[in-house]
């Protein structure tokens, strides 16, 4: 038995949100007495590599396979080391790639199978019980995942990231890549390098309608960069091509879960609110008092953008 | 061709949500249902490729007898024929293989499906239905060209897309902006009426997740209103109250 962690990859690291589930990975290794052993695909550097050790990895295997890293090539490689670890739960993050892995590990493994799980599981018997968020952010429901092989991904900040790990070993291995997976073909991929992902964040600074035109987003850009943040937008702002859709917040785009959500002349329908509930402190700048975002937030401003962000970028600098 | 579209028949985006006092059955009670949002991305991008490649689009919902009235909007918006399965679907591996039994033998070209449900959220069924029938999948995808037995596509990926290319048949995942909602005119309401709606009986699955119970988020307290001269404080609760920064 073990617990086998898949762990994503950006730029040659590993993402913030694979440590964490490596770190929930090592606490539940710890709940059921056996091992957690993470799993990284692709080109890494030897010390990003370590970091899964830091985070609660005791074994660490290295799969360098090149080509595109579909969901499709990546759920046969944890599948095969899924079986030859006799893991009883694979646990990864949640994102459309994990997604796609959930799906098809749940069937390759005939595994019971969870996404977006809020902590660490509860061991009882040769059962987890997980709770998730469900109807995008408005309720929560708690579930008893059966039988001997269970999938299970993360949700983006729910665990934190633990940092005293021994050093892992790493070993280098090979496992089958599934037929299918030769009939993607990549053509390109157009990605903005550097910037801060939207779902990886700790601080999100997004702006709405509010801030009426795109030449508008140079003070968004510039507070987000002092914060430490990623920029995102509502609906209308990608709808109007304002900014690009993979910034759009909500309901139908990105649900993001950092520790500060900040917005800026966005007025908080509801569609909007489902994507950012999770978030564990939200700030609204608005000029309107009876905008309905306030009732979902923390702290807030009422005022004008173009005063008070030009202000708190002032004061943030001083931070 | 032929086109499978799943849908799911959802609470719409507005709805309070609740659950009876057991917290074990979500409360429906004056709850207005619709076709999941991404959902109907599918199935409208399913009516573009019919008015291009003269298909035929058949829409899918694993539910009860209820979700009927959302199945007869899809052949509203443009399905030719319908089929219920008639259960309620009690989790993503349920119905998938209900999707997968249907999907078998019917000779599909394309099958289409929302990049996630809006109920569940689990983001899943598209890619165990393909698993299942041992078919590629993509999701989420924001742009599908045909050509030939070619398709080329936009697919979403964290900070921004990439471009694939696959040959049919394979499963997507739909979301905005791949094709644009349409709008059921007089005829297609009144032809929907008539259109074959085929119910037919599930096959069994053995379960194995179980929802024990549901609850709501709790309250939030009142909103710490900081003015607006002095920008300066929100820095300082955000650091020294809220430890965020
Ligand atoms: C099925 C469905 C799905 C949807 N999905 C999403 C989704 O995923 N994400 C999403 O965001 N929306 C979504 N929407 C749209 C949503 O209903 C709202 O229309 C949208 O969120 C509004 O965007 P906004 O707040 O930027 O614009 P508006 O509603 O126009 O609000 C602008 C706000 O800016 C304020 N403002 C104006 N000027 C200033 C100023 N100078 N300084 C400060 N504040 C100012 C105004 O007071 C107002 O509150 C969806 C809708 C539907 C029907
Ligand atoms: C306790 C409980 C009771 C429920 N009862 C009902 C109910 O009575 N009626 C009801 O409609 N839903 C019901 N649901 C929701 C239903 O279980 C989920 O929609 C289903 O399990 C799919 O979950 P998912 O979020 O993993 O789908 P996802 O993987 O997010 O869905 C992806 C795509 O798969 C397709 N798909 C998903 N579900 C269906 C479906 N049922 N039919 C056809 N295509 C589908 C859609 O195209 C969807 O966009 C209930 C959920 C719970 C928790």
């Amino acid at each position: 038995m073990s617990i086998l962690i898949f762990a994503e990859g950006v730029d040659k690291s590993i993402k913030k949100s694979s440590l964490e589930a490596v770190s929930a990975g090592f606490a539940l290794a710890q709940k059921l007495s056996t091992e957690a052993i993470a799993i990284a695909i692709g080109e890494y550097d030897a010390a990003a590599l370590q970091e899964l050790g830091k985070a609660g990895a005791n074994k660490v295997l290295h799969v360098n396979v090149a080509g595109y890293p579909s969901a499709i090539a990546y759920a046969s490689i944890i599948a095969g080391a899924a079986k030859e670890a006799g893991a009883s739960v694979v646990l990864l993050s949640k994102s459309a790639l994990g997604d796609g892995i959930v799906s098809r590990l749940s069937v390759q493994l005939n595994a019971a199978s969870a996404t977006g799980v809020l902590a660490v599981p509860e061991v009882s018997g040769d059962t987890l019980k997980v709770r998730k968020s469900i109807y995008t952010g408005k309720a929560f429901a708690e579930l008893s995942l059966t039988g001997a092989v269970k999938v299970i991904s993360l949700a983006k900040n729910a665990v934190p990231v633990k940092e005293d790990g021994a050093a892992a070993t790493v070993e280098s291995k090979t496992y089958p890549l599934s037929d299918l997976a030769g009939k993607l073909v990549h053509q390109k991929e157009e990605k903005a390098s550097g910037d801060i992902l939207l779902t990886e964040a700790d601080i999100v600074v997004s702006g709405g309608r509010g801030l009426k035109g795109p030449e508008n987003w140079g003070m968004i850009e510039e507070l987000a960069k002092i914060l430490g943040a990623a920029t995102g937008c509502s609906k209308p702002v990608s709808d109007l091509d304002w900014r690009p859709h993979h910034e759009h917040v909500g309901q139908t785009g990105v649900k993001v879960s950092p520790n500060l959500y900040i917005a800026v002349g966005i007025s908080g329908a509801i569609q909007h609110l489902a994507g950012v509930s999770a978030s564990k402190v939200i700030v609204v700048i608005n000029k309107d008092p009876e905008a309905p975002f306030f009732k979902a937030a923390d702290y807030g401003i009422v005022g004008d953008a173009f005063e008070v962000v030009p202000k708190l970028i002032e004061a943030a600098k001083k931070l | 061709m032929k086109i499978l579209v799943c849908i799911t028949n959802v609470p719409d985006t507005t709805s309070k949500i609740s659950f009876s006092d057991d917290k074990k059955k979500f409360n429906d009670a004056g709850v207005q249902f619709i076709i999941g949002p991404y959902d109907e991305y599918a199935l409208s991008k399913a009516v573009d490729i019919k008015e291009k490649n003269n298909a035929t689009i058949v829409v899918l919902n694993v539910g009860g007898p209820e979700t009927e009235p959302t199945i007869r909007k899809a052949l509203a918006i443009g399905a030719d024929e319908a089929i219920r399965v008639n259960a309620a679907p009690t989790d993503a591996w349920f119905v998938a293989k209900q999707i997968a039994a249907v999907a078998k033998d019917g000779g599909y070209d394309l099958i289409l499906m929302g990049r996630e449900s809006i109920d569940f959220n689990g983001g899943v069924v598209h890619g165990m239905v393909a698993e299942l029938l041992g078919l590629p999948s993509v999701s989420p995808v924001m742009k599908m060209d045909l050509e030939g037995t070619k398709a080329t596509m936009a697919k979403e990926i964290e900070g921004g897309k990439e471009w694939l290319e696959v040959s049919l048949p394979f499963v997507a995942g739909c979301q905005e902006p791949i094709a644009e909602w349409k709008i059921p005119n007089m005829r297609g309401i009144m032809s929907a009426r008539t259109k074959p709606l085929n119910v037919v009986e599930p096959v069994a699955v053995e379960a194995n997740v179980s929802y024990d119970q549901f609850s709501l988020p709790a309250p939030k307290g009142a909103v710490k209103l900081v003015d607006a001269s002095d920008p300066a404080k929100l820095l300082d609760l955000l650091k020294n109250e809220a430890k965020v920064l």
